[in-house]
């Protein structure tokens, strides 16, 4: 006891507090929808892709799984929750659960397939689980509608109240409030004791059972509610555009988030944010000029982000913040 | 009958094309998915050569396999060398962005149709044994890839390049020690795996078709192969590619409405049981 | 009747055809200072990671206050009081000193996994793992990152999510490698304040610090128990000296 007096327990204690520039961030979304509000419906894109990276970012950021097939979950998700609305059962929140509950259940399962092998086995388990998904969801038409899609969603107005319009304004301030909860909670899952432990698998997986903790319990968790979210992601998604395309599950849609995770920075919750949105505007602003030429910039990004600038985004920002402090530390002088 | 040995005849055109990428996957140790637009890029070399210049088919073979080498040789000095020692993500990562990069680059240059590919005359036709009808060129990728196969296994088991290049891969600080030249077998040994993906991307042409998303359609299959045939071994990878093809061919031809799953769900299982690949030797963790 | 803390019975690993654990019978007296001597590559720390399960033996027993653990996993065995040190280390080079320790606590109070308040909150453990780092003197430096301190420093960190553990049984491979001699004095004498009913088993190349510590010493060399006695009895044992002393030590 006599120690932790003397010791300023400050920055433990205080590690979870909200910043002034987190609280300024968020209000990013609440100014695009006054400064774009003809693009809604890509600001909805932007809110649920950035879910779906969040969600990525707590299996691999903070956990260190790796996986080239996270759509896998997001296309479950979205299926669940179209199919749903399909049937009668259109209430949004319903469709979330039920998407959350679904892709858990994968996941945990699935898990523990994952968790057996080292990367290059993980890589090619997840890839595996994402096509079986994708073949499956393609040859049971009568269902999923294979190629042509899942049509005929009827999504019931949130909470009984707000009924989904013609611009979007509902579907966006649904799919930002469902992100923002979402995030919260994230967020105190990665301040908490178990966040704590994530990170130190990812540092050191080995040292981990020697100072007693159970990895592999650790690992089934995270992923399990790393596959909750993408599958959360993947029924926002079916809801806010009343329709599941077959691509939900596609190779290329776990490839890119991988490349919007790094581009943001892994191992950040707001990382996932950032490379969200820097990607999809850039997507957005470039694809338009011609879609191969974005296609092949979006290669030579990859191969930069890899060879110069591992940290991505946030890293940048940190490295900024780093010599902006030591510049004003010195001028204060 | 026939449908098996058009299973075998596709299985040794898989392992022409992945055989490179278990050896650069096995012995390098390197994540490569830019496998497939290596191939690709010996596809449309040949396809080009064939209907633009004339070329036989037969000389655009040795062209696409050595243009392909040289275009990967060339990246393996400036790039792919300085991710050796990364992540497998990170090599992954950077395999996306090539894939992605070759496939704009097909675009641009050859548009996204499928390319056409008329092969010489004393490569078509049957021959019609009862019960059996053999396609005379898929009896040549048969005996071309055997060729192949035995070829690598002898360079790779039996000579002094083979144990320099084992060597590298094991330790490559205590190889340099003695003298080898890890970087030269490095570039040498990834120079043939990309010629194997030129030469088979060639030789495909005919068989897998030829557009822009090559790379991403196959790479599945490549990765299959090398996982359950045991990364870096060859018999392993002629093997399992046997086994794939025809189970491909066959489930596509009997039972259609299951398609590719059987292949994955086979992979995963695979991979569960032995991580190590089937002929894979267990290795002390 | 002396109670025994740690014992293998007829213990061997194989790697492929190599052995490296040979039939190994240990006996580890409860509150003992234990010291596991042999040549490199003798076996030590794979003697070690058998023991906390890091490794599974090809065969032979592991026994824990008279149970058998042979197949519990390492994290279940640490549970049982059961905590180790790395030969090399294996720290958390992004957490800060605090945040390791804290980690490693939480994990043997069994908060590791909850997951909604956050770390801070749980002051118990802050509190305790801000007092084994008093005990360390390592409270200055408790909110560096691991990466950025002195390689003497990590090596105490090593020693601090061991003792997080509150560990009966502890395993020290060579705690002081790589230490230069003033460091590892204090290492030492940090060592030798633990209270005396942690039984220790340590494995250390300098000898004079082994006799200065143990009460009871084995020898490993190959893989195989060449004997094992009070430092007087190794000391002048003819077969030990022969193959691992040599005249180091004719005192
Ligand atoms: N995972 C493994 N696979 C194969 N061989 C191994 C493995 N681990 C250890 N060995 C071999 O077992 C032998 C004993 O190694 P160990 O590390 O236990 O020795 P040690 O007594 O701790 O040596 P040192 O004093 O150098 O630390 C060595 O020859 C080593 O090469
Ligand atoms: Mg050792």
């Amino acid at each position: 006891m006599q120690a932790a007096l003397t010791l300023d327990l400050a920055p433990i204690a205080r590690a979870d507090r909200w910043r002034p520039a987190e609280l300024a961030f968020w209000l990013i979304p609440v100014a695009a929808y006054f400064i774009f509000p003809d693009n809604l419906v890509l600001l909805t894109q932007i809110a649920i892709t950035a879910l779906f990276c969040l969600s990525l970012d707590l299996i691999l950021g903070y956990a260190g799984i790796v996986s080239l097939g996270h759509a896998a979950f997001f296309g479950l998700g979205a299926y669940a929750a179209g199919l749903l609305a399909a049937h009668g059962y259109g209430d949004p929140l319903l469709g979330l659960v039920a998407a959350a509950l679904v892709t858990a259940v994968l996941g945990y399962v699935t898990s523990f397939l994952v968790l057996r092998g080292a990367d290059l086995t993980r890589l090619m388990v997840t890839l595996g689980v994402a096509m079986m998904l994708y073949e499956i969801a393609n040859k049971l038409t009568h269902i999923t509608g294979g190629v042509d899609g899942l049509q005929g969603m009827e999504v019931l107005p949130v909470l009984g109240q707000f009924e989904f319009d013609l611009y979007g304004k509902t579907a966006y301030w649904y799919a930002i409030a469902v992100l923002f909860a979402l995030f919260c909670v994230a967020r105190k899952l990665v301040h908490s004791p178990f966040g704590l432990s994530l990170k130190g698998v990812r540092l050191n997986v080995g040292r981990m059972p020697a100072i007693g903790a159970p990895v592999n319990a650790r690992l089934s968790a995270v992923y399990t509610i790393g596959a909750a979210y993408a599958g959360i992601a993947g029924a926002l998604l079916a809801q806010t555009t009343q329709f599941v395309a077959l691509d939900v599950l596609a190779f290329n849609r776990s490839a890119e988030l991988l490349l919007i995770l790094v581009l943001g920075g892994s191992g950040s919750l707001y990382g996932a944010l950032l490379g969200t949105i820097v990607f999809m505007s850039a997507h957005h602003m470039l694809s338009d000029l011609n879609p191969q030429y974005w296609q092949f910039w979006l290669g030579a990004l990859l191969v930069v982000i890899v060879l110069f600038a591992r940290d991505g985004v946030m890293g940048g920002l940190r490295g900024g913040q780093r010599r902006l402090g030591a510049a004003l530390g010195r001028t204060k002088q | 009958m026939t449908v098996i040995f058009d299973g075998i005849a596709s299985g040794m055109l898989l392992f022409l094309i992945s055989v490179g990428l278990s050896v650069t996957l096995g012995l390098m140790n390197f994540v490569n998915l830019a496998h497939g637009a290596f191939a690709m890029l010996g596809g449309y070399v040949c396809v080009t050569l064939l209907n633009r210049a004339g070329v036989p088919f037969l000389a655009t073979l040795p062209i696409a396999a050595l243009a392909t080498a040289l275009v990967g040789v060339a990246l393996e000095r400036t790039l792919y060398r300085r991710l050796y020692a990364a992540s497998h993500l990170d090599q992954v990562l950077f395999s996306i962005g090539l894939v992605f990069m070759s496939i704009a680059g097909a675009h641009y240059f050859f548009g996204a149709q499928q390319q056409p590919m008329v092969l010489p005359e004393f490569l078509q036709g049957q021959i019609n044994l009862p019960g059996l009808d053999i396609g005379v060129y898929r009896l040549f990728l048969v005996v071309l890839s055997l060729a192949i196969a035995y070829g690598l296994n002898r360079l790779v088991r039996g000579t002094r390049f083979g144990a320099q290049l084992r060597a590298s891969v094991d330790n490559p600080r205590a190889a340099r020690g003695v003298g080898i030249n890890v970087e030269r077998i490095f570039t040498l040994t990834f120079a043939l795996g990309t010629a194997l993906a030129g030469l088979g991307g060639a030789l495909g042409v005919e068989m897998l078709g030829l557009d822009p998303s090559f790379p991403v359609k196959y790479i599945v299959y490549f990765l299959i192969v090398v996982a359950v045939g045991g990364s870096g071994n060859i018999m392993g990878s002629l093997v399992a590619s046997l086994i794939l093809g025809v189970v491909d061919v066959a489930g596509k031809y009997y039972v259609p409405q299951i398609g590719a799953f059987v292949i994955y769900a086979v992979m995963v299982v695979m991979l569960i049981f032995r991580p190590q690949g089937l002929f894979g030797r267990r290795a002390a963790r | 009747m002396t109670s025994y803390a740690l014992q293998t019975r007829n213990l061997v690993k194989k790697f492929g055809g190599f052995i490296a654990t040979n039939d190994v019978t240990l006996n580890v007296e409860a509150g003992a200072r234990h010291a596991l001597i042999g040549p490199n590559g003798a076996g030590k720390t794979t003697l070690i990671n058998l023991l906390t399960g890091f490794l599974e033996p090809t065969s032979g027993e592991v026994i824990l206050n008279g149970d058998t653990v042979t197949h519990l996993a390492q994290h279940q065995r640490v549970k049982r009081g059961l905590a180790r040190t790395f030969q090399i280390n294996r720290l958390f080079a992004d957490l800060t000193v605090l945040e390791s320790v804290t980690m490693a606590v939480n994990e043997r109070i069994g908060i590791g996994a909850r997951f909604w308040r956050p770390v801070g909150a749980y002051a118990e453990a802050v509190d305790e793992a801000a007092s084994l780092l008093s005990t360390l003197r390592l409270l200055d430096l408790a909110h560096e990152k691991t990466r950025n301190l002195a390689y003497g420093k990590q090596r105490l960190i090593e020693i601090a999510l061991a003792l997080a553990m509150k560990p009966g049984v502890l395993l020290l491979d060579e705690p002081a490698a790589g230490v230069p001699t003033s460091e590892s004095r204090e290492l030492f004498e940090t060592i030798a304040a633990l209270p005396r009913d942690v039984t220790i088993l340590l494995i250390e190349h300098d000898m004079d610090l082994v006799f200065r510590f143990a009460d009871c010493i084995s020898v490993l060399v190959s893989g195989a128990l060449l004997t094992g006695g009070t430092p007087d009895e190794i000391a002048n044992n003819p077969k030990v000296k022969e193959v691992y002393l040599g005249e180091a030590i004719s005192v």
